[in-house]
C-alpha cells in the first residue's frame, strides 16, 4: 500500500497513524429510501468496536457498505487512511486483503471441506506452496479451536463450530481488521461466550481490529471497547462511547432503554 | 502506516558449528517471503539459533517459517534455540505443532458393495415414497370431488396462468421449429419420388401423434416441473411446510393438488396449440421451399388426420401434464433443507419428469397399437 498524506483523514492528529477504519458522512440508501445518513466515525487499530442498535436500524446495511458489498450514495470509507469507496478496482482489491468478514451464517462454501475453505484465500493471494498452505490452514483452525477438522464438510459441524470455521477463513490472510455480522445469532449463551473469548484472544495475539455488528447485550458489555448505536428513526448514530458509561449516563433515553433492555424504570 | 514497508528478511550467519538465523522486516503472508530450504542450501549445522533484529510486523507467515526451521531441526536432530522470538510467536508455533499431530479422520469414501447396497435400498425407498405420494394425491383428489368448496381455486388459477399462459411463447417457438424441421426432413425423401405433397401427411401425423404432446411435455418439465420443485423445496427449507402440518393442513391438499390440477388442465391446451403451430411450420416450409400452395397443404392435412389422432394427442398430453406436476411436487417435498438441496430437487424434478414422460410415451405407443387407434 502506498501512503499518501493527502488521503489521511482530517480527524487524525498530524503525525498520528490514521485510524484503521474511517467513515466520513456516509449515506446509505435502498433505491429512494434513505436508511442511514451523515454517519461518521473512526476505529483505532486494535480496538474492539461494536455497532449496536435495534432490529431494522441499518446495522447490517452499514456493514455491507463498509466492506464494499454496497456502494454508498454519499460519503467515504477509508482503511488506514486509504480511500476504499472511490478508488479503482485494483486499489479496492488490494484493500480487500486488509480485512476479513465473518458472515452471520458463517457462509462457508458447502461443497468444500473446512481445509479447502480456509485455503482458498491463500491460493488466491499468496505464493505459498501446497504444503505451506496446509500448515497455515492447520494453524488457523487450531487458533479457533478446530485443530484437526480439515477434512470435514461444513454440514458435518454444529452451528458454533461453523462460526469458528468461518472465523478461521476470515483470518486466513491475517487481516488487520475483522468484521463480524451478528456473531452470536443462532448460538446458545455458552457457545456465544466462548466465541467472545476467542475474539479477545485473537486480538491479544495478533492485534487485530475487530468491528462487530450485534445486539447481544452480554457480548457488548463483556468485550466492547467502544460502541456506536444506530437508530431507525434518527437514520444515524445516536450515541458513541463505552457501553457501561452509556448505560449509566447517556442523555438519550433510547440508548439507556436499549442497553438496560427497557428494565431501567422497573 | 509505515511509508515503505520493509520486506520480510531472514539472514544466516555461521558461528562455529551453529547457524544463526536473524529474522527482520515486515512479514506479510501476501508478500514475498524467505524460503528456509534455499537459505540452508547444502549446509547441515549442528544447531540453529533464531534471533530477531528490526522485526516490524509479523503474521502467520513468520509462525510457519519458524515451524519449518524447527521441523528441520527435529529431523536433523539439531537443537533449535528460538527463545529470542516474541512470546506470542512461540505460542502460535506450539499451537501449529500440536495441530499437526491431531488430524481427525473424516472418511467420506465408501466401498463398492456399501454403495451398491445403499443404492438398492434408496431405490426401494424412492419407489415407496412415490407410491405413497400418488396415493395421498388420489385421496386428496377424491376429497376435492366430494367437497369442491375447500379447494384452493385461487392458487389453482394463478398456477394455471403461470404454467399455461406464460409458457405460450416458448411452446410456440419450439413447436413451430419442430414442424419446420419435420417438413425439411420429410421433403428429402419424398422429393425423390415426386411426392412432395405427402409432407403435409408426415408433418400432420407426426405432430399430432407424437411431437406436439412430447415437445410440450419436455418444455413444461423444464419450465414448470423445475419451478414446482424449487418452490416447494424452498418452502420446506423455510419450514413453511412444517407450519402447514402443525396446523393440521395437509401440504398435498394445500400446495400439491392445485398445482397438479392446473398443469393437468393446461398441458392439453398447450399441446393443441403446439399441434397447430407445428402444422403451420410445415406449411411455411412447403410453401416457400417445395412450392406447395398453403390451401393444397391444408386439404391434404385434413384428408389424412382424423379425430382419433387429435384424441391421441389430448390423452397423452393430459397424462404428461399430470406426471410432470406429480414429479415436480414430489421432488420439491423430498428436498433437503438447504440451498443446495433445493437446486438438487429442481434438477431431479426435470430428470424424473422427462424419464416418466418417455416411459409413458412408449406405453401409449404399444397401447394405441393394440387398440388400433
Amino acid at each position: 500500500m502506498s501512503a499518501a498524506t493527502d488521503k489521511e483523514t482530517e480527524t487524525s492528529a498530524p503525525g498520528a497513524p490514521p485510524p484503521a477504519v474511517g467513515v466520513e458522512d456516509l449515506e446509505c440508501r435502498y433505491g429512494e429510501t434513505i436508511v442511514l445518513s451523515g454517519v461518521s466515525f473512526s476505529v483505532r487499530e486494535g480496538e474492539l468496536f461494536f455497532v449496536i442498535g435495534g432490529s431494522g436500524c441499518g446495522k447490517t446495511t452499514l456493514l455491507r457498505h463498509l466492506i464494499g458489498l454496497m456502494k454508498p450514495a454519499h460519503g467515504i470509507v477509508r482503511y488506514f487512511g486509504e480511500n476504499f469507496t472511490n478508488e479503482d478496482l485494483e486499489t479496492r482489491r488490494d484493500l480487500l486483503k486488509t480485512f476479513g468478514v465473518l458472515y452471520q451464517n458463517a457462509a462457508l462454501w458447502s461443497s468444500m471441506t473446512l481445509g479447502e475453505n480456509v485455503a482458498l484465500p491463500l491460493e488466491q493471494y499468496t505464493a505459498l506452496n501446497r504444503r505451506e498452505r496446509e500448515e497455515i490452514v492447520s494453524l488457523k483452525l487450531a487458533q479457533v479451536g478446530l485443530a484437526g477438522y480439515e477434512d470435514f464438510f461444513p454440514s458435518e459441524l454444529s452451528g458454533g463450530m461453523r462460526k469458528r470455521a468461518g472465523l478461521a477463513r476470515a483470518l486466513a490472510l491475517d487481516p488487520r481488521i475483522v468484521f463480524f455480522d451478528e456473531p452470536s445469532a443462532g448460538l446458545d449463551p455458552v457457545t456465544s461466550r466462548k466465541l467472545d473469548e476467542l475474539v479477545l484472544q485473537i486480538r491479544e495475539t495478533l492485534g487485530t481490529t475487530m468491528i462487530i455488528v450485534s445486539h447481544e447485550l452480554a457480548s457488548i458489555f463483556a468485550i466492547a471497547d467502544r460502541v456506536i448505536m444506530l437508530d431507525h428513526d434518527a437514520r444515524g448514530i445516536i450515541a458513541e462511547g463505552r457501553p457501561r458509561d452509556l448505560a449509566a449516563a447517556s442523555d438519550d433515553p433510547r440508548v439507556r432503554e436499549f442497553l438496560t433492555r427497557g428494565e431501567e424504570k422497573a | 502506516m509505515p511509508a515503505v514497508p520493509v520486506k520480510a528478511s531472514a539472514e544466516t550467519v555461521v558461528e562455529g558449528d551453529d547457524l544463526v538465523v536473524t529474522l527482520g522486516g515486515a512479514w506479510r503472508i501476501t508478500g514475498p517471503l524467505p524460503a528456509w530450504r534455499q537459505m540452508l542450501g547444502e549446509r547441515s549445522p549442528r544447531a540453529v539459533r533464531i534471533r530477531t533484529a528490526g522485526l516490524e510486523r509479523w503474521d502467520s507467515s513468520l509462525v510457519r517459517f519458524v515451524f519449518e526451521v524447527q521441523d528441520w531441526c527435529r529431523n536433523a536432530k539439531a537443537p533449535c534455540d528460538a527463545t529470542a522470538l516474541p512470546e506470542t510467536v512461540r505460542h502460535l508455533v506450539g499451537q501449529l505443532e500440536q495441530a499437526q499431530d491431531k488430524r481427525l479422520s473424516a472418511d467420506h469414501s465408501r466401498n463398492f458393495f456399501a454403495e451398491l447396497g445403499l443404492a438398492a435400498t434408496d431405490l426401494v425407498r424412492q419407489t415407496r415414497q412415490f407410491a405413497d405420494f400418488v396415493g395421498e394425491c388420489t385421496l386428496s383428489a377424491i376429497g376435492l370431488i366430494r367437497n369442491p368448496g375447500r379447494f384452493r381455486w385461487r392458487d389453482c388459477l394463478s398456477e394455471m396462468q403461470q404454467c399455461g399462459a406464460m409458457a405460450v411463447p416458448i411452446v410456440s417457438l419450439s413447436s413451430f421449429l419442430v414442424g419446420l424441421t419435420l417438413a425439411y426432413t420429410g421433403a428429402i425423401i419424398l422429393r425423390q419420388f415426386g411426392g412432395d405433397i405427402w409432407v403435409a401427411d408426415i408433418v400432420g401425423l407426426s405432430t399430432l401423434r407424437e411431437m406436439g404432446a412430447v415437445m410440450t411435455g419436455v418444455v413444461l418439465a423444464g419450465r414448470t416441473g423445475a419451478a414446482f420443485a424449487a418452490q416447494l423445496g424452498n418452502m420446506k427449507a423455510g419450514e413453511e411446510i412444517d407450519a402447514l402440518e402443525t396446523l393440521g393442513i395437509a401440504p398435498v391438499d394445500f400446495l400439491v393438488l392445485p398445482r397438479i390440477v392446473a398443469l393437468t388442465l393446461m398441458t392439453p391446451l398447450l399441446a393443441m396449440y403446439a399441434n397447430c403451430l407445428g402444422i403451420f411450420g410445415g406449411m411455411v416450409v412447403s410453401a416457400s421451399v417445395l412450392q406447395i400452395p398453403p390451401n393444397a397443404y391444408w386439404i391434404e392435412t385434413q384428408a389424412n388426420i382424423g379425430l382419433s389422432d387429435v384424441s391421441v394427442s389430448l390423452i397423452k398430453s393430459l397424462v404428461f401434464g399430470m406426471l410432470i406436476a406429480v414429479a415436480g411436487c414430489l421432488r420439491g417435498l423430498q428436498a433437503e433443507r438447504s440451498a443446495a438441496g433445493v437446486g438438487r430437487a429442481a434438477t431431479s424434478a426435470v430428470v424424473t419428469s422427462i424419464l416418466l414422460l418417455i416411459v409413458a410415451d412408449a406405453v401409449f405407443a404399444v397401447l394405441f397399437n393394440v387398440l388400433g387407434i
